[in-house]
């Protein structure tokens, strides 16, 4: 277990390390410095400007400040659009209003996902099946750019329940809409992985052999079957988790919930490079990191895997 | 035993009309199961509806795209209705402009960012994977592992960077989405491509002499057909979504052009002030070609793919 623990590691940090490089060149070779301007700085200025943020030294040597910085400080280095502030403290600013919400989601859609799977499966061809079948076919066409502006339709524009946006410290009137628009089209996914899932394994002769020694359906249902249905969900959550924090982008555009992805959007119209790299770099690791603990998750609960 | 007499008469019968026994190849099976499945025929046609919409649509536009209709500006939540008085039939947008012709046009670039991204995703998907999968050892190992690496990382904001840096434009749209599309269907034609390759005909090739690329473009790829085109009409919504969703955020399809996802953005931010088409004529779109897309990819997958029959 700790070598293949060790050997995901080993994978995990040289993305890192290429996810950093990559967005360090794509930065680079973007026409134009961070400074320029429709009217051009004079050169002394633009001289002294680089001399600051370091520019004037050969790009390696940037790289290597850059890198190093990061893994040493975790400092992501001066954001060039606000003179005042550092990425870090426009990422602390963004960072636990995204956390809040993502979490939220990414809980509710695994909790009601698996638990609406698991319903539809031992309830199979009934009304209740249809239901959570057709809801989860439904929701695979909506996404959360779509599932926002309808939201905000029917909940604030016609009932008049809900704030149409905004964050207010995150107090629960604010968080509802941003949490089911990100996590609607992942419940429905999580919910037809473990339906059919759920499906397979009640068929398999290990169940047969628990019904027939008598067990009830409940017990058949947690103790035996659950291990197994959810061994594809958990391969799914990587790709749920990648999509949620995309998702946050359109989530804090619409919403203008003030998190890391609206700072992004921004970053990206004003040509914040540091910024727009700062957050990349954050998302990547994140990324990363939830991956490897999915891949050990997996390994835990699975005996069939061993490497 | 109970033999129905009359039964082998026609059977017989039949055998000597027909003139022998027409033999069923694999495609002939796959068009009767699909055509068998109703959500998937009924997509099909739906698709081939909003298909011929698209290009024969202009035809009864009475505006074009980039008209702006100033008898009716300043006060578009009233007079820019859907109505056919005006000749707007979906109404109009913020600007003036007949939504009925911007929806064609959105229809039209969002499909062809689809089937764009798809066609990339087939030709170097196919040809990565296969040559991964063909060669096998080393050579594999770090072919797959490149995949790994580039599929945990975020793509979308690597994207959005792309785009920020090289302009937004609908050629660096392509390049960004085809840059990311290809990974999943090289994956799955390594796969197939591992079991193919130990089959007789190939060893064959192989004996006979012919070069190693020549039996991938020759013998491998042709067998690899059925599996692509199932994945990659799975592709097509995908890459909708995704061409869409970096549009909504404005960061994606530029004015004059428009797409789904721009026209549901612009309709999101203006449905407070009652005009409320705006965003349902192209949601309406948007959601029924995507539905007639997953069915019609589902309906493919059945029919083609033996695994899950």
């Amino acid at each position: 277990m700790i070598i293949y623990i060790l050997k995901r590691l080993s994978v995990a940090l040289p993305t890192i390390l290429i996810l950093i490089i990559i967005s360090f060149l794509l930065m680079h070779s973007a026409p134009g410095g961070p400074f320029t301007s429709e009217k051009p700085l004079p050169e002394q200025v633009l001289k002294n400007i680089n001399a600051k943020y370091g520019l004037d030294q050969p790009i390696y040597n940037q790289m290597f400040n850059y890198v190093w910085g990061i893994i040493t400080e975790f400092d992501f280095g001066p954001s060039f659009r606000y003179k005042d502030r550092t990425v870090n403290d426009i990422i602390a600013q963004g960072f636990p209003v995204t956390l809040k919400y993502g979490t939220w989601s990414f809980i509710l859609a695994v909790l009601f996902g698996t638990s609406l799977g698991i319903i539809a499966a031992i309830r199979q061809n009934t009304f209740l099946d249809y239901l959570a079948v057709g809801f989860s076919i439904s929701a695979q066409v909506l996404p959360n750019f779509v599932m926002a502006p309808i939201l905000v339709l029917i909940f604030t524009l016609y009932l008049g329940w809900l704030p149409g946006g905004g964050w207010e410290g995150g107090q629960i009137q604010f968080v509802i809409m941003p949490v089911i628009a990100l996590s609607t089209s992942y419940l429905a996914s999580i919910a037809r992985l473990t339906r059919s899932s759920m499906l397979e394994v009640l068929n398999s002769n290990f169940i047969r052999t628990a019904k027939a020694k008598g067990l009830p359906q409940y017990k058949i249902v947690f103790y035996h079957a659950l291990k197994p249905t959810l061994l594809p969900v958990i391969s799914y959550l990587g790709p749920a988790f990648v999509g949620m924090i995309t998702g946050s982008v359109v989530i804090d555009m619409y919403f203008s919930t003030g998190g890391i992805g609206v700072l992004f959007v921004n970053g990206a119209l004003n040509r914040d490079y540091s910024t727009i790299m700062g957050i990349t770099i954050l998302v990547g690791c994140l990324t990363i990191t939830f991956n490897l603990l999915v891949d050990i998750l997996y390994a835990w609960i699975d005996p069939k895997i061993r490497y | 035993m109970i033999i129905n007499k009359k039964n082998i008469e026609d059977l017989s019968k039949n055998f000597s009309e027909s003139g022998g026994i027409k033999g069923r190849s694999l495609w002939y099976d796959a068009r009767t199961r699909f055509l068998k499945n109703k959500a998937a025929v009924t997509s099909l046609i739906i698709l081939s509806i909003i298909l011929l919409f698209a290009f024969l649509g202009p035809l009864f536009a009475q505006w074009s795209n980039e008209e702006i209709d100033w008898t009716i500006l300043g006060d578009i939540s009233t007079l820019g209705m859907p109505s056919f008085n005006t000749g707007h039939f979906f109404g109009t947008d913020e600007l003036g402009r007949d939504l009925y012709s911007r929806v064609i046009q959105g229809t039209k670039i969002s499909l062809m960012v689809g089937v764009v991204g798809a066609l990339i995703a087939v030709f170097v998907g196919t040809l990565y994977g296969a040559i991964a999968g063909y060669f096998g050892g080393r050579i594999d190992t770090i072919m797959m592992r490149i995949v790994d690496i580039l599929m945990s990382i975020p793509y979308m904001f690597v994207l959005i960077l792309l785009l920020v840096i090289f302009g937004r434009s609908i050629f660096m749209l392509f390049v960004g989405i085809g840059l990311i599309s290809w990974l999943d269907m090289s994956r799955i034609v390594r796969g197939q491509t591992l079991s193919i390759k130990k089959k007789e005909f190939i060893e064959a090739a192989v004996a006979t002499g012919v070069g190693n690329f020549t039996i991938i473009l020759r013998h491998i790829i042709p067998n690899l057909l059925g599996v692509v085109a199932v994945y990659a009409t799975l592709l097509v919504p995908g890459m909708i979504l995704t061409e869409s969703f970096i549009s909504f955020l404005g960061l994606g399809i530029q004015e004059p052009n428009t797409s789904w996802g721009a026209l549901i953005s612009e309709g999101a931010k203006t449905m407070r002030y009652g005009t409320l088409w705006q965003l349902l004529f192209p949601l309406f779109f948007f959601v029924v070609s995507l539905f007639s897309l997953f069915f019609i990819g589902d309906g493919l997958r059945d029919a083609l793919d033996p695994k899950d029959r």
